[in-house]
């Protein structure tokens, strides 16, 4: 399992909904990725996309204006 | 046994979608969602840049819809082929430089390579026949299915029984008698029917969800066009066309005036890539300056800053430019007059 991070910083969303559907497709079961978000709208898609995805996000946290989504990889089709 | 067959279900984030995947869903269908981003999707995000619309609910529609209905969605990045739907429309523009009817052939091409690539069955849709002047009529709806490739592949479950049978009923994968017939601008058999499923709470953006079909929206883009002589555009200027007061006091420059805190600040994400201008020291807008500016050009530029600033009525004011090599300069100018603000400058 390993960890990585994405940084979707000035997209607007879906943007960075898109970016990071396009880059957990890439990973494995387990596996966890921080997406580093500035539009305040991932805090609501990105969760959402994960809830009905099959994934878990794992913490959101705010720093400095931007969002840090750290999500873990659920089952990939 | 009988294998479950699968369709795609465009959803758009609006209540026809949603309708028209629930009756399959209904029917034993395996559906999942799909939902195209083509940068003019008009979403609460766009909105939300500005801070006065802060406190209203953010969320992604299609990523709603797709919750309620317990589905999964998909959402496919499609700014740069959406290009070409857009520069160059084979069946033209409606009001707007809403080019309707391609759009719906392409997201339905679109489409039909997702269900080969994924091993789906069949498309579906919730188009209404008369729904929408130029893409869900009678005689176009045959040729978003042709022109696609759908062809029989293409179901629409809301109003399927206006049309001849597709593949997914002759075979018997969904049940015609099930289908529905709505027809007409009338919104009140979906409204019924969401009541009877016990939907509340659904989008219903008036002129649909797409930025191309506001008027504004699309002569600020037809305005950009004529005056870089070309049709070529990318995501940061369908982005910025949202944002801000845009004024072209000459043909070769446009100003871009964040109008409050929270368009001023995601025009900051753009300070690298333009001529910028704000006041020194006293409140006003961040400016970003669109085109080839000379000196003179900026002076005026300066003075309109000035006027959209709190010092609109102070003597001078001192204005920052900023140049392309992220070097400042101060210019204190005299507010630009009123009766000098041309009407037909604001884009």
């Amino acid at each position: 399992m390993s960890h990585y991070e994405l940084d979707a910083r000035r997209l607007l969303c879906p943007m960075p909904v898109i970016r990071a559907q396009d880059r957990i497709k890439t990973l494995e079961r387990g596996d966890t990725l921080a997406v580093v978000c500035s539009d305040p709208g991932a805090e609501n898609d990105i969760p959402a996309w994960c809830r009905i995805n099959g994934h878990r996000v794992v913490s959101v946290e705010h720093s400095e204006g931007e969002l840090i989504i750290t999500v873990e990889v659920g089952d990939i089709d | 046994m009988t294998k479950q067959r699968k369709a795609v279900s465009l959803i758009s984030g609006g209540l026809d979608s949603m309708l028209a995947t629930k009756v399959l869903l209904d029917q034993g269908v395996h559906v999942e969602g799909i939902n195209f981003y083509t940068g003019f999707c008009v979403e609460g995000h766009t909105h939300a840049i500005r801070k006065k619309d802060k406190a209203k609910p953010k969320r992604n529609n299609a990523l709603w819809v797709a919750e309620q209905l317990g589905i999964k969605l998909h959402i496919v990045d499609v700014v740069e082929p959406y290009k070409e739907v857009l520069v160059n429309p084979k069946h033209g523009y409606g009001q707007n430089m809403n080019p309707c009817l391609d759009c719906k052939g392409f997201m339905v091409k679109q489409a039909v390579n997702w269900i080969k690539e994924n091993d789906f069955d069949f498309i579906i849709t919730g188009e209404v026949m008369g729904q929408r002047p130029m893409s869900q009529r009678k005689a176009t709806m045959p040729v978003v299915a042709r022109e696609s490739g759908a062809n029989d592949l293409l179901l629409r479950p809301l109003c399927a029984k206006l049309l001849p049978e597709t593949l997914p009923e002759r075979e018997g994968w969904v049940n015609r008698d099930e289908l529905y017939g709505f027809s007409g601008r009338s919104r009140k058999p979906q409204i019924a029917l969401a009541k009877e499923y016990g939907f509340d709470d659904y989008a219903q953006p008036a002129g649909g969800c797409c930025f191309l079909t506001d008027k504004n929206y699309s002569d600020r883009l037809v305005d950009l066009w004529k005056a870089r002589h070309s049709r070529a555009y990318e995501l940061d200027d369908v982005m910025l066309l949202k944002v801000g007061r845009h004024i072209r006091p000459r043909p070769n420059f446009k100003m871009i005036i964040g109008r409050e805190e929270g368009e001023n600040n995601f025009l900051e994400g753009y300070r690298k890539q333009f001529i910028h201008m704000r006041t020194v020291d006293i409140n006003g807008p961040l400016v970003l300056i669109d085109g080839e500016a000379n000196a003179d050009d900026l002076d005026l530029a300066a003075q309109i800053t000035a006027r959209f600033s709190q010092g609109k009525m102070l003597e001078k004011v001192n204005i920052e430019v900023t140049n392309l090599e992220g070097v400042s300069t101060c210019h204190s100018v005299t507010p630009l007059p009123p009766s000098q603000m041309l009407e037909e400058w604001v884009v």
